[in-house]
C-alpha cells in the first residue's frame, strides 16, 4: 500500500527533524516539512498531503497561527485530515478546530504526546483514515465541567464517552474498561440518548457528534 | 521574535483640566470650556450677590463706614470717634464671625470651581466631636483665615471683575451688533458722550460689536482661569500637597514594577517553551525509538523504559510550570477563554460566567487572571466549599471579577497574606477588594478594577 503522505509545520528545528524522523520511522511519507503557518498553507497547495500535523504556536506571533491556518484550510479542503499539537491543555482551541466539518478527521493532542512514538503514529493513522482524536488530558478536563447535559451521565457513562472522544473503537474501548462489547453498545445508546442525540436516519457521525456536545458546553 | 505587548508608557493626550489649557488647545472654540467658564462667571456674580447681602450683619458697620466718608468728600461733618467706632466695630464682627461664615462658602466654592478646574481639597483638619472644640480648632487653623480671605475677595472683588467682564464682552457685544437695528426703529443710541441716531453712523460701534464678541470666549476663560487659580491658592489643602505628588509618583513606579515583573515571567514562560521544553520533547522522542529497536525484554530495553517514563514526567511537571509562570491562553484569547480554564483545573467545581464583550488592557487582564486563580485556590485551600461561582463582567468601565462559594465562611484578611497580598495587586492597577465572609458562610469576594478602552 502506499504510503500517507505529510506536511509537517512546526518552528522548533530540533523538534521537527525528530518529528520527521519518526513519520519515516513509521512509514509515513514526509513531502514537506515547514516553520511557520504560511509555509505550511503554500506546502499544502503544493503538495496535496493525505495528512497535515501543524503545531498551534508558531511564528510570527507565537500565538495560535497553526490553529487558525488549519481551520482555513479545512473550509477550502473539508476532506484534509488535520492533527494540531498543542503545549496546553486548552479546550477552547480544540473546541475551535472540532467545529470545521463536525470535526472528522481531526486529531488534537498535547505535543508531548509524540513522546509516545508508536501511539502517536497511531492517532496520525486513525485521524487520516477519518477518526477524531481528542487529548486524554483535554476531554479529562471537559469532562469535569459539571454542566448540563453532561451531568446526567454516570460515572461508567464519562469514561466511555472520554474513550470515544480518543478516538478508539468499541472493541478497544471495551479492552480499556474490561468489559464486553455489546456493554460498551449500550453504554454508547444511553450517552447518545442523554445527550439527545436520537438516530436520525442522517449520515452525521452521532460518536463524533457526542464528542462534540462535550467540546461545545460552555460551562455557566 | 514574539510580538509581547508591555502597557505603552501613557502619552496619550489627557483633556485639559482648567480654561487656561482648553485655551491653547486647537479645538477651544468649540469646546465646551468658553460655556463653562461663563457659567462659572455668572455664578460668580450671583453667588457675590447673595453673600454680600447674607453677611450684612456683620458687614455693616464697613458699609456704614462707606456712606459716611462719601458724605465728607461732599462736604458733610462726622465726628473721628463715630468713624473709629464704626472701624472698630467692623473689625470685631468680622473677625469674630467671618470665619464661621468663611467655613461653609469655602466649602461651597471648592465645589463650584469644579466647573473649571480639577477638584480642591479642603486643608482642614478633622475636629471630632463637640462645638467647642470645633471652634477651636477652626479659629486657630492657617486653613479657616485663608477661607476668610477668600470671601472677602470673593464679596468685594470677584464679583465686580465677573460682573464686569460678563457685561462688557458677553452683553455689549450683541447690544453694539444691534445698534442699527435699534436705530432704524427711530431709537438713540447712548455711548458715554456720543449719541448714534442713524443706522449708518452705527457702523463703528458694529464693528466694535463683533470684536468684543469673538473676543468674549477669551476674555471669559481667562477671568474664570484667574478666579479659579486663585480659589486654589486660597482654598486648596497646602499642606499635603507635596506628599500627594509623591504619593502619585510611588503609584506609578509601583505600577511600572509590576509591568516589568509581568514581562520578565512571560519571558521566562517563552524561553522555557521554546527552548528547555522543545529539547526535552525531542530528547524523549529519540529514547522512545530507541526503545522500539532495542532487543525486547534486554536490559537496554529495561533502561530506555525507565528513561522514557522519567523524562515523560518531566515534561510533564515542566508543563504544569510553564502554565502557571503565565498562562499562554489569557493573552491570546483574554478572559472569556482563560478563565474557564482555570475553572476547569480548580480542584472544587467551579461555574463560571464571562460576560465580556471586549478584550481588556494587557494589565487589567493580568490582574483579573490572578485574583481569580488566588481566589480558587483560596477557597480550595480554606473555604470547605462545594461549589464556587466565578463571575466576570463590565460595569461601565470598571471589571467586575467576583467569587462566591458556599463554605464555611469566616475568612479574615489579617489572617494571613493572600487576601492582603490580592488587595494590593489589585490596589496597583487602581482597583478595589470587597470582601463578605460571614461564619457559615457564603463568602463573596468582589475586585473592581478600572479599566478604560484606550488602557
Amino acid at each position: 500500500m502506499s504510503s500517507i503522505r505529510v506536511v509537517l509545520a512546526e518552528d522548533g528545528a530540533l523538534l521537527r527533524e525528530g518529528l520527521a524522523g519518526l513519520l519515516q520511522r513509521f512509514g509515513f511519507a514526509v513531502a514537506a516539512s515547514v516553520g511557520d503557518a504560511e509555509a505550511l498553507v503554500a506546502a499544502v497547495e503544493e503538495h496535496e498531503p493525505d495528512l497535515v500535523v501543524t503545531d498551534i504556536r508558531m511564528p510570527p506571533d507565537f500565538s495560535d497561527e497553526g490553529l487558525r491556518a488549519a481551520v482555513r484550510m479545512r473550509r477550502t479542503r473539508p476532506a484534509l485530515p488535520v492533527v494540531a499539537l498543542s503545549q496546553y491543555v486548552e479546550s477552547s482551541y480544540a473546541a475551535e478546530l472540532l467545529d470545521s466539518q463536525n470535526g472528522h478527521g481531526i486529531g488534537y493532542v498535547l505535543k508531548e504526546r509524540v513522546v509516545d512514538v508508536a501511539d502517536f503514529a497511531d492517532t496520525l493513522r486513525r485521524v487520516h483514515g477519518g477518526g477524531t482524536v481528542i487529548d486524554p488530558a483535554v476531554v479529562r478536563q471537559l469532562v469535569r465541567r459539571r454542566s448540563t447535559p453532561l451531568e446526567r451521565l454516570s460515572e461508567r457513562e464519562r469514561e466511555v464517552l472520554s474513550l470515544l472522544a480518543e478516538g478508539h473503537s468499541n472493541a478497544r474501548i471495551a479492552r480499556d474498561l474490561v468489559v464486553s462489547e455489546p456493554t460498551v453498545g449500550k453504554h454508547i445508546g444511553n450517552i447518545l440518548a442523554k445527550l439527545d442525540l436520537p438516530p436520525d436516519g442522517t449520515d452525521v457521525d452521532r460518536r463524533v457528534m457526542a464528542v462534540l456536545t462535550y467540546l461545545r458546553e460552555q460551562p455557566d | 521574535m514574539n510580538k509581547e505587548t508591555t502597557a505603552p508608557p501613557e502619552d496619550r493626550k489627557t483633556p485639559p483640566g482648567t480654561p487656561w489649557e482648553a485655551l491653547r488647545r486647537p479645538r477651544f472654540l468649540w469646546s465646551l470650556w468658553p460655556w463653562r467658564s461663563l457659567g462659572y462667571l455668572a455664578s460668580t456674580v450671583l453667588t457675590g450677590t447673595v453673600l454680600a447681602v447674607l453677611i450684612s450683619p456683620i458687614t455693616f458697620p464697613f458699609l456704614s463706614l462707606g456712606s459716611a466718608l462719601e458724605e465728607m468728600v461732599q462736604g458733610q461733618n462726622h465726628p473721628t470717634w463715630f468713624l473709629a467706632v464704626l472701624l472698630g466695630l467692623g473689625l470685631a464682627l468680622l473677625l469674630a464671625f467671618g470665619p464661621l461664615v468663611s467655613v461653609p462658602v469655602a466649602r461651597l466654592e471648592r465645589w463650584r470651581v469644579r466647573l473649571v478646574h480639577p477638584r480642591l481639597r479642603s486643608g482642614h483638619r478633622p475636629t471630632g466631636k463637640g462645638a467647642l472644640r470645633w471652634v477651636r480648632i477652626r479659629y486657630t487653623e492657617a486653613a479657616t483665615w485663608r477661607e476668610f480671605a477668600y470671601l472677602l475677595l470673593l464679596v468685594v472683588v470677584f464679583g465686580y471683575v465677573s460682573w464686569t467682564v460678563v457685561y462688557l464682552f458677553v452683553l455689549m457685544g450683541p447690544f453694539l451688533i444691534a445698534s442699527p437695528l435699534i436705530t432704524a426703529f427711530g431709537e438713540t443710541v447712548a455711548l458715554f458722550p456720543w449719541e448714534f441716531d442713524t443706522p449708518a453712523s452705527t457702523l463703528p460701534l458694529v464693528a466694535a460689536g463683533l470684536v468684543l464678541l469673538v473676543a468674549a470666549p477669551y476674555a471669559v476663560a481667562v477671568t474664570a482661569h484667574a478666579h479659579a487659580a486663585l480659589a486654589r491658592l486660597l482654598l486648596d489643602d497646602r499642606g499635603t500637597e507635596g506628599l500627594r505628588s509623591e504619593l502619585v509618583e510611588v503609584t506609578r513606579s509601583r505600577a511600572r514594577l509590576v509591568d516589568a515583573f509581568e514581562t520578565e515571567r512571560r519571558r521566562i514562560e517563552r524561553d522555557l517553551h521554546d527552548g528547555a521544553q522543545q529539547q526535552l520533547i525531542s530528547l524523549a522522542m529519540q529514547v522512545g525509538l530507541a526503545r522500539m529497536d532495542a532487543p525486547p525484554g534486554s536490559d537496554m530495553e529495561r533502561t530506555l523504559t525507565s528513561v522514557h517514563a522519567q523524562a515523560k514526567e518531566i515534561i510533564g511537571s515542566l508543563r504544569e510550570i510553564v502554565h502557571g509562570i503565565h498562562p499562554k491562553v489569557l493573552s491570546d484569547r483574554g478572559l472569556p477563554a482563560a478563565l474557564p480554564e482555570l475553572a476547569d483545573r480548580s480542584a472544587v467545581p467551579v461555574r463560571t460566567r464571562v460576560d465580556l464583550s471586549r478584550r481588556l488592557p494587557v494589565h487589567v487582564e493580568n490582574t483579573a487572571y490572578y485574583v481569580a486563580a488566588e481566589s480558587l485556590s483560596n477557597v480550595t485551600k480554606h473555604a470547605g466549599a462545594t461549589g464556587v461561582r466565578l463571575n466576570a463582567s463590565l460595569d461601565g468601565d470598571t471589571l467586575v471579577l467576583e467569587t462566591i462559594d458556599d463554605g464555611q465562611g469566616g475568612a479574615d484578611p489579617d489572617g494571613g497574606t493572600g487576601l492582603t497580598g490580592l488587595a494590593d495587586r489589585v490596589a496597583v492597577v487602581g482597583g478595589r477588594i470587597w470582601l463578605s465572609s460571614p461564619p457559615g458562610g457564603p463568602t463573596r469576594l468582589r475586585a473592581e478594577i478600572p479599566c478604560h478602552p484606550s488602557g
